[in-house]
């Protein structure tokens, strides 16, 4: 997709999608044939920017057909480069960070006054705690317990220009989120079993998982490099990545 | 107004379990009465308004209608993209309120004063504006939002200001609403500065035998250039008045419709001039500096005539 398209953000999908897997396939109670259903579970993706992995984990999940990955990016195409509301299966439009968090919480509120059992899950980048308004959001989610509200940190420990911490130290992050009286749960980001495990757990008061990941996870020569937050694969490195992807999965 | 807000907005939220008042920490003495009566339709979202309006618009893709209220610039300008994003982007039922229009919190000084705050909130596409000359305009159009649904921003004066209407109006349609009529110039204005523009109008007919139809405009998005023009019909000019900046407020508002359609009308627009106001003072005392005093209204009304 982003090779074909030109487009970036291939190390942010990569290093997300062994968590969207995890959530669209065995977590969120949601499907194409429940979209309507006022009892879903609600997933928000703030981490817009990685649409390339959002759309191919959405597409398999069959919200929409697989074909439509083709056309990423390409002129009058369904999916373009951030996540957009009006794709089928998307609550939300982001592209912005620091918005999901807010609007989960609004989600998660009203869910809980009605007395509803449905969920909200907010898949944020690590880059993004560095934005105020997800700490405002924390600190409510909190004050009104909202045990339905869990967060994903894509925690890849890179962000624009350099790693996190050399940019805006979020360290101890863990320590910060429970501070702010979440339940707080480190996981690898990778493994499957673990992220299942870590979201299917309830608690009392909402929750986060930082997932520790890896940017550009499965190809060599993306995996941890700044860079591949912007580039685009030319055909031998397309080559080379899906022949790594492949063996891998 | 803000007493006829909360007034009215109590007995929708009586009617209707669906409407919820989401505060940003303020309004005290004003929404404690609400929060008591409704505490499951109640929030406040404590002293952080970019977090509040993201809650606002999810509550309202879960089918709430919400209304965020706070004062000043707080809920428009602090919060302003996930106004666009979250809340303009998706169409979604969430109406701000803000308390204090133009120069109404006077001496508590520019930090307070909103009044570039329609020419910020015009751009945004499929947003709805409301701004009320008086009280009885603020309840016909809490009753016109509740009818509707869609992003809107209602933009109300701070207290006690004076009833300008004799009877309710309507305020739905996006008419232009008589307050006075005249043969000479109409005047078109919106919000609580009506009441000068009306003084004016009235020193005009006394001491110049020049007679001024003051037509108040509550709802300034979208804007009707026909029936801007079909009221000032048989006059020879139209002016604006707001309390607002001359850039991009009411007046270019309606400049902006009547290019569009092609109308060659000569236009006066009045406003508060593109300045900081960094002087010290009562609203009446700011406005008159900054030329909205009746006195310069009246003078520019006479020039242009």
């Amino acid at each position: 997709m982003c090779s074909q398209a030109g487009a970036a953000h291939v190390g942010s999908s990569l290093s997300v999608i062994d968590i969207l897997s995890v959530i669209y396939g065995r977590v969120a109670n949601v499907s194409a044939a429940s979209m309507d259903d006022p009892e879903r579970d609600i997933v928000l993706i703030s981490k817009g920017h990685a649409a390339a992995g959002v759309y191919s984990v959405m597409a398999h999940a069959g919200f929409f057909p697989v074909e439509w990955l083709d056309a990423y990016c390409q002129d009058g195409a369904a999916l373009g480069g951030h996540v957009t509301s009006g794709v089928p299966g998307v609550e939300l439009s982001t592209g912005s960070l620091g918005h999901a968090l807010p609007f989960g919480v609004g989600r998660a509120l009203v869910a809980a006054r009605a007395g509803s059992t449905r969920r909200t899950f907010v898949v944020l980048s690590d880059g993004e705690c560095d934005e105020g308004s997800n700490w405002e959001a924390a600190l409510m989610a909190a004050h009104h317990d909202l045990a339905n509200l869990t967060v994903v940190i894509d925690r890849n420990g890179l962000q624009s220009l350099t790693t996190t911490e050399l940019t805006l130290r979020l360290e101890p992050l863990a320590e910060k989120w429970a501070a702010f009286g979440w339940a707080v749960s480190e996981v690898d980001g990778h493994d499957h079993a673990q992220l299942l495990q870590a979201l299917d757990r309830r608690h009392g008061r909402p929750s986060v998982v930082i997932a520790k990941t890896i940017k550009g996870r499965g190809v060599d020569y993306m995996e941890g490099q700044v860079p591949w937050h912007y580039k685009s694969p030319n055909p031998d490195q397309l080559a080379s990545a899906v022949d790594q992807l492949r063996g891998n999965a | 107004m803000r007493d006829a807000f909360i007034t009215r907005l109590a007995q929708r939220a009586s009617e209707n379990s669906r409407i919820d008042l989401v505060v940003g920490d303020l309004g005290f003495g004003v929404v404690t009465d609400f929060a008591e009566a409704y505490p499951l339709q109640f929030l406040n979202a404590g002293v952080a308004e970019q977090s509040m309006i993201g809650i606002a618009a999810g509550m309202a893709a879960a089918g709430r209608k919400v209304f965020v209220y706070s004062i000043a610039n707080f809920p428009t300008m602090r919060c302003l993209e996930q106004i666009r994003n979250d809340v303009c982007y998706h169409g979604l039922d969430v109406t701000i309120v803000s308390v204090g229009a133009g120069l109404a919190y006077g001496t508590l000084g520019y930090s307070h004063h909103a009044v570039e705050d329609i020419a910020v909130m015009r751009a945004f596409p499929g947003l709805t504006i409301y701004s009320p000359c008086d009280p009885r305009e603020v309840t016909a159009a809490v009753d016109a939002i509740c009818e509707t649904s869609g992003p809107t921003y209602l933009r109300l004066g701070k207290n006690r200001e004076p009833v300008l209407h004799a009877t309710p109006p309507d305020v739905a349609s996006g008419a232009p609403l008589l307050l006075r009529d005249g043969m000479d110039l109409t005047l078109f204005v919106t919000g609580a500065i009506a009441a000068v523009g009306l003084e004016a109008a009235s020193v005009l007919e006394s001491d110049h035998g020049v007679s001024v139809r003051v037509m108040s405009v509550p709802r300034i998005k979208p804007l009707d250039a026909g029936a801007l023009v079909g009221a000032a019909v048989g006059t020879r000019g139209i002016a604006t008045l707001e309390e607002h900046s001359v850039v991009g407020g009411f007046g270019s508002a309606v400049l902006e419709a009547f290019a569009a359609d092609g109308v060659r009308l000569p236009v006066l627009s009045l406003g508060l001039r593109d300045d900081v106001q960094s002087a010290v003072g009562s609203q009446e005392y700011l406005r008159n500096l900054a030329g909205l005093s009746v006195g310069e209204i009246t003078e520019r009304l006479l020039r242009f005539r």
